[in-house]
């Protein structure tokens, strides 16, 4: 364990970790929504440390989904994390050992991948481990906060509270296709496929699960047939 | 059960993180899997916030109001925070009118 290594980790990691409150802290509020205890929201943002993925998850779970289903859905919805994971794995310091990477793959997020690449020199597992354990915290803690506060919060208030999830999911979507318009292209893609499943009768037997990830699917495939991403050796834009 | 569930996810996600990290060493060079990846997130997001929204408050209305809110802010590149508050305030506030 290099001190100084983990030391500017922690530093690099205080934005993430505050953000993290936050995000949080609206799952949690979700969670509860779904039924979800604040131990358990807890316990599920400390063991996945992801959004979109949790996000999902508890909708599915509330509308009892299968097993088979919530794991294909993270699957589908995480598949991203397995590049990003092979990207980090080139700029991780030569003599990092198994260990080390076993151990820091469990909070490779979207947000810690980008500062750890984004670092002008190779990444050490006492730098990633500084880089993680805020944030891991942060995502813990505030999903434990939130989903307390649904519960001694007015209906009414916890009515508005619903849209929440959904709200973050259009700020997450929406900004990016200010810089590449084909992924607001995918997004009403997939969105037309998801309305069409369900408003139209012959799809009626089909579970939310199964239709989020048949729209991901074919609507990533869509994506990448007709605007495929530059080659990523000219342009690391993931 | 709401653990076995936790399981299974935590899982899912700690494989797709962790073998790539310890096992491939090379980048991945497809361009077509390249750019499925690229918009697996998006497309998922859309078709789980589509129609779902109209049915996540006790309006359609209200959940109109605060989706249209979201995507100004969004578009105005606000936080992700600061989307999901002022959605839910809208939520309320349009509640309270009708």
């Amino acid at each position: 364990m290099n001190l100084q290594e983990f030391k500017t980790g922690v530093r690099d990691s205080v934005p993430i970790a505050a953000g993290y409150v936050g995000v949080s802290f609206s799952f949690g509020i979700a969670a509860a929504k779904f039924g979800i205890s604040p131990i358990d929201a807890c316990i599920m943002s400390l063991t996945n440390m992801t959004s979109a993925g949790q996000f999902a998850a508890i909708t599915l779970i509330y509308s009892g989904t299968t097993y088979l289903e919530l794991i294909l859905t993270q699957f589908i919805i995480n598949l991203r994390y397995a590049l990003m994971s092979l990207s980090l794995s080139q700029k991780l310091a030569p003599h990092t050992g198994t260990l080390t990477r076993l151990l820091i793959a469990y909070a490779n997020t979207d947000e810690i991948f980008a500062v750890a690449v984004s670092r002008d020199r190779p990444v050490t597992g006492s730098y990633m481990a500084g880089l993680e354990i805020p944030p891991i915290i942060g995502w813990s803690v505030g999903a434990l906060l939130g989903a307390i506060a649904d519960s001694i919060l007015p209906l009414s208030v916890r009515s508005a509270l619903g849209i929440s999830l959904y709200a973050m999911f259009v700020a997450i979507v929406l900004p990016p296709v200010k810089k590449h318009h084909a992924i607001g292209i995918v997004s009403l893609f997939a969105i037309a496929l998801s309305c069409s499943i369900a408003y139209i009768p012959v799809f009626k037997g089909l579970s939310s699960g199964f239709s989020i990830i048949f729209c991901t699917i074919v609507g990533s495939a869509f994506g990448a047939i007709f605007f495929p991403i530059p080659d990523p050796n000219e342009e690391d834009s993931l | 059960m709401i653990y076995t569930y936790i399981i299974c996810m935590c899982l899912t996600t700690y494989l797709i993180r962790m073998l790539p990290l310890v096992i491939f060493q090379k980048k991945i060079e497809n361009r077509f899997l390249n750019s499925f990846l690229y918009y697996v997130p998006y497309a998922c997001l859309s078709a789980m916030t589509l129609p779902s929204i109209f049915s996540s408050t006790s309006s359609v209305i209200s959940a109109v109001a605060a989706l249209a809110v979201a995507v100004i802010l969004s578009w105005r590149q606000k936080s992700l925070f600061t989307v999901a508050a002022s959605a839910c305030i809208t939520v309320f506030v349009v509640e309270l009118v009708l």
